[in-house]
């Protein structure tokens, strides 16, 4: 397969050497698939600038006759000693270390299985490609109960370890590696008497770009969207990450002492999605084309 | 060990540099395998091993065998969870990437405008967390001041009940789509990218139009990541659970604490301290989840040679 033509735009204008008209009526259909995108968050972005009342009386979909946006953001930093603060910095913790972490060693290992050959590859390779099958959450009762013999739960590890292990994230740098780093190269550094580490990290680390910005998002996106981990492990609230913490001041609106805050959930969520957002946006180009070198090979 | 280093002395020169080059190797992959075998193959040896155990009035915690394997699979509850994600599948996974096929082949066919702001709009829900994604259609379906309840006020009845026991499988569907599609989409159009433009102008001497060459040519070129789409919505579809266990909330009689697998294995241990059942149930949607996957790989590549 030629992954490499598809990963510049440049050669696509070739393929189609009609060019054909845009078609208004199928833009028209596909502004269908927009609306649908983009209705909860606009409804988000809406919502966070109402007050508490003004959510009950005004309609979903527009603003209301108040606008309360830097109130609710005063609100959702300062409520509970600023607890939010508190679950943004843990989230920060357990995405730079769990999701850097895990980048890293995916790009040593696909990297080195893609190009050394040694004893016991080829298992490496089943075991860890039969891991992608096996669901994260199956996994996380067993690795709370072990991790509860181990002392761990309740600390920033149990959420940061499990974190560290991506098998899809080796799988992609392999596919990437196999075509984005030429052998010959590897073969002439090591001529020049370059050892092996120091090769990895002037000459192929660079080739290899795409492919870690990719594993990169999507280690991170993995890490801060992370729910059913945290929730199981974590029980003392100044440990919380962002998801977990917007999920409890949720649950308050309802039982025994309910106190709805239901304007800081709606802006504690758009605080929330802002960065990685923002970030997808910014490194589009980069993750575009390495997913693509990953889906190509199979 | 000793069989290749008698084949390899032969060339001692080699020997060396052959057993070198396997060692920096392995030392790549070392740190990787050292964390996947604490986050990974611990887990699932220590599962397998609580899945022997019983924990009992009499005798406290007993070695029972396969007899939690055997409970679970005489186990109502499971086995109703169990269903329950596979109508969610069987209904939620072909709309799902239909969808996103249909996007894929808009995208990818030139003919529309501002294409890339599309596909990056499209795509964009997949970078909001699940929790957030689930609070907002939450909020959105909801009977105060929702969207539902905006359009139910309009129509002066309450026909939309996204958390009735008839609606909620639909709802929670409905949450999974707007996550995953474009996710789904970049994969099939990922795989529409690399078609080689020889076949398009091949496609066009003979004289096909827009929807003969869907038909011949992009959707056989997208078998691969149809099946590889197919797999990953499946292993979603049954390891379903941030969404129902937080719309729990907003219905909590609609929804049990088996209404899934995961959550009945996640409200076995948490809620019931039943912790060696808990990780046989998770052992068995593992395998069932696995074989599924393995079949759906093996028909996806036999069709593909032939």
């Amino acid at each position: 397969m030629s992954a490499i033509s598809s990963r510049s735009d440049g050669l696509r204008a070739t393929r189609s050497p009609r060019n054909p008209r845009k078609s208004l009526a199928l833009t028209l259909f596909m502004v269908i698939f927009l609306i649908y995108s983009l209705v909860p968050l606009f409804w988000l972005v809406v919502n966070a600038t109402k007050s508490q009342r003004s959510l009950f009386t005004s309609f979903g979909l527009w603003f209301g006759s108040d606008f309360s946006l830097f109130s609710n953001i005063h609100d959702t930093l300062t409520y509970d000693n600023g607890i939010f603060l508190r679950w943004f910095a843990n989230t920060l913790l357990y995405v730079v270390v769990g999701a850097g972490g895990a980048t890293l060693l995916a790009t040593l290992a696909g990297y080195g299985l893609a190009k050394f050959r040694f004893r016991g590859r080829g298992a490496v390779f089943a075991v860890v490609l039969g891991a992608i099958a096996v669901p994260g959450t199956a996994l996380a009762v067993p690795t709370f109960l072990m991790f509860s013999q181990l002392g761990l739960t309740n600390t920033p590890l149990a959420i940061i370890i499990p974190s560290l292990a991506s098998p899809f994230g080796l799988y992609l740098i392999w596919a990437y590696a196999e075509d984005a780093v030429p052998g010959e190269l590897l073969e002439a550094a090591r001529m020049d008497g370059a050892g092996e580490l120091r090769t990895f990290f002037t000459i192929s680390i660079r080739l290899l770009a795409p492919g870690i910005v990719t594993v990169a998002l999507f280690t991170v996106v993995a890490t801060w969207n992370n729910y059913f981990l945290p929730l199981i492990m974590l029980s003392d609230p100044s440990l919380y990450p962002l998801t977990v913490g917007l999920n409890q001041w949720n649950a308050q609106a309802t039982g025994v002492s309910a106190q709805p805050i239901y304007n800081l959930v709606i802006t504690g969520s758009l605080l929330t999605i802002i960065p990685i957002v923002v970030g997808f946006l910014i490194l589009q180009r980069y993750w575009q084309s390495g997913l693509s070198a990953g889906s190509v090979k199979q | 060990m000793t069989a290749t280093s008698a084949r390899l002395a032969r060339a001692p020169q080699r020997r060396s540099a052959a057993r070198m080059g396997s060692l920096r190797g392995f030392a790549f992959v070392l740190p990787f395998l050292i964390v996947f075998a604490i986050a990974f193959l611990a887990p699932i040896g220590y599962a397998l091993y609580l899945s022997l155990f019983r924990e009992q009035i009499i005798g406290g915690n007993a070695f029972v065998g396969i007899g939690n394997y055997l409970q679970v699979l005489q186990d109502g509850k499971f086995w109703a969870s169990f269903l329950r994600v596979v109508i969610f599948m069987l209904i939620q996974v072909p709309i799902m990437l239909g969808l996103a096929l249909v996007a894929a082949l808009a995208i990818d066919s030139a003919r529309l405008h501002a294409s890339g702001f599309f596909r990056i709009v499209i795509f964009l829900p997949y970078a909001v967390p699940g929790v957030v994604a689930v609070l907002m259609w939450g909020f959105l379906y909801g009977q105060n001041f929702g969207l539902a309840a905006d359009i139910n006020n309009l129509l002066g009845s309450r026909v939309i009940q996204p958390f009735s026991p008839q609606w909620i499988l639909t709802s929670i569907g409905n949450i999974n789509t707007w996550e995953f599609l474009g996710y789904n989409m970049l994969i099939f159009y990922s795989a529409l990218r690399v078609i080689p433009v020889d076949l398009y102008e091949a496609a066009e001497l003979d004289g096909a139009g827009a929807f003969r060459t869907i038909r011949s040519i992009k959707v056989p070129a997208l078998r691969g990541a149809l099946v590889i789409a197919t797999i990953f919505s499946i292993i979603g579809s049954f390891q379903l659970f941030n969404e129902p266990n937080i719309l729990k909330t907003l219905a909590p009689n609609v929804i049990t604490t088996f209404f899934t697998p995961n959550m009945y294995a996640y409200n076995l241990s948490f809620a019931a301290q039943q912790y060696n059942y808990s990780a046989t149930v998770a052992i068995v949607m593992g395998v069932i989840t696995g074989i599924i996957a393995y079949v759906v790989q093996l028909r996806g590549n036999r069709s593909e040679t032939r």
